[in-house]
């Protein structure tokens, strides 16, 4: 029996209604549980005593006065910790030609960023670790740095990895059809150099970590702040040279991610190592200083980048050459190619044109590696192929609906593949746009922005298309090597009061995984969502999976969570079609109760049977089946990667005297297939254009030329505030994906994606009457009077 | 990082205070609404002071008339200062400053005496007194004495207060008929340090004009004040941009903030042109 998704008045219709998040009392009320909450016997803290210089070699590490601290307990260099911890390297093998140099939990001989963990210094308290920590004396020799990322690959600067030959990391060039011939011919080209800075995540909880070593088990268990349990496991074991079944990772409260916490950290691994030495518990919790210098960061890419139009405003062809620079190491498992190469595979994405060239180019320096984050490489991808059509638009003197328009992929032609070898099942451009226009009442905005105009007030109207990779196969990672999984499973489990119980391998960071989980099984089974209680994050508790990140959750976790539950739902009727002699496809399950499937009669309460099953099973015939426990595995497999859709709209105005932009209003339609809460669906929506928005506008992290971080705190690094954020509205067009029953693709990027170009579009739109044009971000005051020429030396 | 605090004491008034400043080698700092003091220790700005905790001494506090001039105690804290019938009638600029000060959090610890104390130079209120020609009350083992706004900022958090003194309060004089203020000040994020800020009176003795966010301390622009009491606005923005030095930095350059200084005195003006008609 299928879900008849379509109708809103079917039994147990949880999917598609918002109901209460099940974790959101705990969370409100102060009595959720982090890493930072649990307090084990015996337990230690450890800091970090961190490189000050960008590049530097390690001489002696002098730690006598540390040791005199009260609290401490030991102290360790980076070649005390390789005893029992291996370095890694973070290269998949599917993108050719990455290349890193080993990595140690703790920098050996040589430091290469500034943060980098070069001795750890363990305590009774954190207090006494970080006092101890300031009295350590390591004598550093400062090597020369690289950290201009243009320059990186000049036969005169300095290799920073002299193993690896050179400062290029990865290289990729795709290219479809005869680009150079295309722009030798056009109608019109089109160029622009774009530039996204550099940002971190900003997580509210720091990255965190408790490691427990026992002896007498010989087991690790740890609780971290991650996204991705059974991947830590994994590097945990291979690392620590333990059994993968003697790690267990348990994840329970998390306080955001955004991808920072997907990723191995040196100083967790260093904390995992110690506490196998010193054989009793030890946490880190990353501070907000250290977290800015030490977290990933992302998003530093220049690019430069062409587009050849028709003059009916057709694109010919796009060329796009991308440049990044990724710190001092490959970021470990997951690498720091990613982001270069989504560039490559997401740019021109909505279009249907035919001539497709985009290389990247990956190189190493002297700062804190970068890796994936919230829409990985999606928001620099955007922003160069829209910024690029409506530039395109501009010189022919064309609306820039009309130029999307008469561009984007048909409504009716999927499946189709791009000219960057993406396959898309099916989307829905052309009717996102029109509910946008609708929504934001294009024609009516462009009036007012005229008559405004006249009055010296300079506003502006930005649209961005998109496209958005999720539900992520093997391709992802899989193929290139990582042991990280793209199949999630779920167990679901009826107790005898005829409650739930579900087991999931996905988990939740504060975006409502749980409750997403616990509608679908509660539609799935017959129960209402208050009687399934979810519980996810604990490697040696939930099916393996691979966690959440690259918007699976829903996708991927839902389905599996789906499919469990109608397992369960099928054991449960078989068992009740023994006991009331009835054949189970005549009964239904229905808000907790067995009921009769034409006439909707009652005929048994869940915890009547459960009490039957579990305590008199000896009434039942012998031999029937009573597993009321379920487990189903789900993985794509006809795509490599469910892609969404979506569009973007931005109204600001511009002052033109100080440069200060205010977002007036936001819109986004998008369409993420199935889904399951609106409410949620729409909060990862504005979270996320609440993250692009501050790319946009706020965010930068800055590095002098030697290197050092100029701005590592809340005070300096500006994230988006609720203050400056503008309205936004939300809207959706459903497409669900046909790999999956549940038919949901991801939503938690879509929102990050497209908002840094809508605000670029909007900004450019109020100023090309007064002749400026901005496209590196952050779009600070001064940019945009430099852009003006109101500002000159 | 964990603060490492050298010690707390908490004063019953103002001679204890005076007293425990006075016993702590050089080491003691003064508490109030700690909304800069224990961010800087949080992040091991400064370590290992001896903090006197001034916040419970009641007679520090509240807002009174005396003749021409306002008191306010150096406990005072901006929400109270923001909602304050005396200082809105008498001294509207320092109701208008509230709003600019971070957000309600802050504003309902932190205190005026602090801010002045700190002198932080993209802060509010030290450039609010200089244009109010306010007086600063300092209390020390060698007995009280009064300082004029202008001798009090020396530099970046420097100000004119001796090791073993405390501020206790400031007077401000009571403005006079017709006399209007307006504070403009840009700053990336609202509550944000400004990029730039202006406080401007016009007296009918004339204009006062104090900058801040662009020099070392907040900074009386007398060039720009005697363009303005003849009228020349350009002047004045020229003038001002020659009085002012603007730092550089990650959120702005100092040409932006001169340029900023600029407009923000055009626009201050006409806001003064506003409230007259």
């Amino acid at each position: 029996m299928t879900i008849s998704f379509g109708n809103p008045d079917r039994p147990n219709s949880y999917i598609g209604k918002t109901v209460p998040r099940p974790n959101a009392p705990r969370l409100v009320q102060g009595r959720g549980k982090y890493v930072d909450d649990i307090v084990l016997p015996r337990m230690a803290h450890v800091a970090f005593v961190r490189s000050p210089h960008a590049h530097a070699t390690i001489g002696a590490i002098d730690t006598a006065g540390a040791k005199e601290v009260k609290g401490v307990l030991r102290i360790f260099t980076g070649a005390e910790i390789a005893e029992v911890c291996t370095p890694w390297v973070g290269v998949l093998a599917h993108l050719k030609g990455l290349k890193s140099p080993p990595q140690h939990a703790l920098a050996v001989d040589r430091a290469c960023w500034v943060g980098e963990p070069v001795v750890a210094v363990v305590a009774t308290s954190r207090a006494a670790a970080e006092e101890a920590a300031a009295l350590v004396d390591v004598d550093y020799d400062p090597l020369p740095v690289v950290t201009d990322m243009m320059s990186a690959l000049d036969a005169d600067t300095p290799v920073l990895h002299a193993d690896m030959g050179d400062n290029l990391a990865f290289r990729r060039l795709h290219e479809e059809g005869d680009v150079d011939g295309v722009m030798a011919t056009a109608h019109k080209v089109v160029s622009a150099r774009f530039k996204t800075a550099r940002h971190t995540g900003v997580t509210l909880e720091p990255r965190s970590i408790l490691a427990d070593w026992n002896p007498a088990e010989q087991q690790l268990t740890t609780w971290n702040a991650t996204q991705a349990p059974h991947m830590i496991q994994t590097v945990l074991a291979t690392h620590l040279g333990l059994p993968e079944g003697r790690v267990r990772v348990i994840c329970d409260d998390v306080g955001g991610s955004y991808g920072i916490k997907v990723h191995v950290y040196p100083d967790e691994v260093a904390t995992a190592a110690i506490s196998k030495i010193m054989e009793r518990p030890v946490k880190f919790v990353a501070d907000r200083l250290e977290s800015f210098s030490t977290d990933i960061h992302a998003r530093d890419h220049e690019i430069e980048a062409k587009i050849a139009v028709d003059a009916e405003g057709r694109i010919l062809a796009i060329d796009v050459d991308d440049w990044t620079a990724i710190g001092a190491y490959s970021v470990y498992p997951r690498t720091s190619a990613i982001e270069g190469n989504q560039v490559v595979n997401l740019c021109g994405g909505p279009y249907d044109f035919a001539n497709y060239r985009a290389q990247t180019t990956v190189v190493f320096q002297n700062k804190t590696p970068t890796c994936q984050y919230r829409a990985v490489g999606h928001p620099i991808a955007v922003a160069v192929t829209e910024g690029l059509v409506d530039l395109a638009a501009a010189e022919l003197g064309m609306d820039p609906v009309e130029i999307r328009r008469r561009n984007m992929y048909a409504d009716d032609v999927y499946p189709v593949t791009s000219p960057a070898k993406m396959k898309f099942e099916g989307l829905s451009h052309h009717a996102s746009l029109n509910k946008l226009l609708e929504l934001m009442d294009y024609d009516g905005l462009r009036a007012e922005q005229a008559a405004l105009r006249g009055k010296g007030i300079h506003r502006g109207i930005g649209i961005a298309s998109f496209i958005e990779l999720t539900n992520p196969s093997p391709f992802m990672y899989g193929i290139g090597g990582a042991r990280i999984s793209a199949q999630d499973g779920c167990t679901v489990r009826m107790d005898p009061d005829g409650s739930l119980v579900a087991l999931s391998g996905v988990t939740e960071q504060g975006q409502g995984t749980e409750a997403m989980l616990s509608q679908i099984v509660a539609e799935g089974v017959g129960v209402s969502p208050d009687r399934v209680r979810v519980i996810t994050g604990d490697t040696q508790v939930t099916p393996y999976g691979g966690g959440t990140w690259a918007s699976r959750g829903a996708g991927i976790g839902g389905e599996a969570a789906l499919q469990s539950a109608r397992a369960l739902r099928g054991a449960i009727l078989e068992v009740a079609g023994a006991m009331l002699q009835s054949p189970a496809e005549a009964l239904d399950i229905r808000d907790g109760q067995v009921v009769d499937a034409a006439s909707g009669e009652v005929r048994m309460p869940l915890e009547e049977l459960g009490r039957i099953v579990y305590f008199r099973g000896d009434t039942l015939p012998k031999g029937v089946p009573r597993e009321l426990v379920q487990t189903r595995h789900f993985i794509t497999s006809d795509y490599p990667f469910a892609f969404t859709n979506g569009v973007q709209a931005s109204y600001l105005e511009v002052d033109t005297e100080t440069g200060i932009v205010t977002l007036l209003k936001h819109w986004c339609v998008e369409d993420c297939g199935r889904i399951i809460n609106p409410q949620l669906v729409d909060e990862q929506i504005r979270g996320g254009i609440v993250q692009g928005l501050g790319g946009a506008l706020f965010e930068e992290i800055h590095y002098d030329a030697e290197g050092q971080l100029l701005n590592g705190s809340m005070a300096d690094y500006l994230v988006p505030m609720a203050a400056e954020m503008p309205d936004m509205v939300v809207g959706h067009v459903e497409t669900p994906t046909m790999e999956s029953e549940l038919g949901a693709k991801g939503a938690g990027e879509a929102g990050t994606a497209g908002a840094p170009a809508a605000v670029m579009n909007a900004i450019n739109d109020a100023l090309r009457p007064l002749g400026g044009q901005v496209t590196a971000m952050p779009f600070t005051p001064e940019r945009i009077l430099r852009a003006l020429g109101r500002i000159t030396d | 990082m964990k603060a490492l605090a050298g010690g707390y004491a908490q004063a019953r008034d103002l001679r204890h205070a005076l007293d425990l400043l006075g016993q702590a080698d050089g080491m003691g700092r003064v508490l109030a609404g700690g909304q800069s003091l224990i961010a800087a220790m949080n992040m091991r700005l400064t370590s290992g002071d001896l903090l006197v905790d001034i916040s419970r001494i009641a007679e520090l506090r509240g807002v009174a008339l005396d003749g021409g001039w306002l008191r306010i105690g150096a406990l005072t804290r901006h929400a109270e200062i923001g909602r304050d019938a005396l200082i809105a009638r008498h001294a509207p600029l320092l109701t208008r400053a509230v709003g600019h000060i971070a957000h309600s959090a802050i504003r309902n610890r932190g205190t005026i005496g602090g801010s002045l104390a700190h002198a932080d130079p993209a802060a509010e209120f030290p450039a609010c007194v200089l244009a109010l020609e306010a007086v600063l009350h300092l209390d020390g083992p060698d007995g009280r004495r009064d300082v004029a706004a202008e001798d009090f900022f020396l530099g970046v958090f420097e100000t004119a207060i001796e090791e073993g003194e405390i501020l206790t309060g400031i007077s401000v004089p009571v403005a006079q008929d017709g006399e209007r203020h307006v504070l403009r000040e840009a700053a990336r994020r609202s509550g944000d340090y400004a990029l730039a800020g202006l406080c401007l009176l016009r007296r009918t003795a004339g204009h006062r004009l104090a900058a801040f966010g662009v020099g070392p301390c907040p900074i009386l622009a007398r060039g720009a004040m005697e363009k303005l009491d003849h009228g020349d606005i350009d002047g004045a923005v020229a003038a001002l941009s020659g009085e002012i030095d603007p730092p550089g930095d990650t959120q702005a350059s100092a040409a932006y903030r001169r340029h900023l200084a600029g407009v923000l005195l055009r626009r201050a003006l006409s806001d003064l042109e506003g409230e007259q008609s």
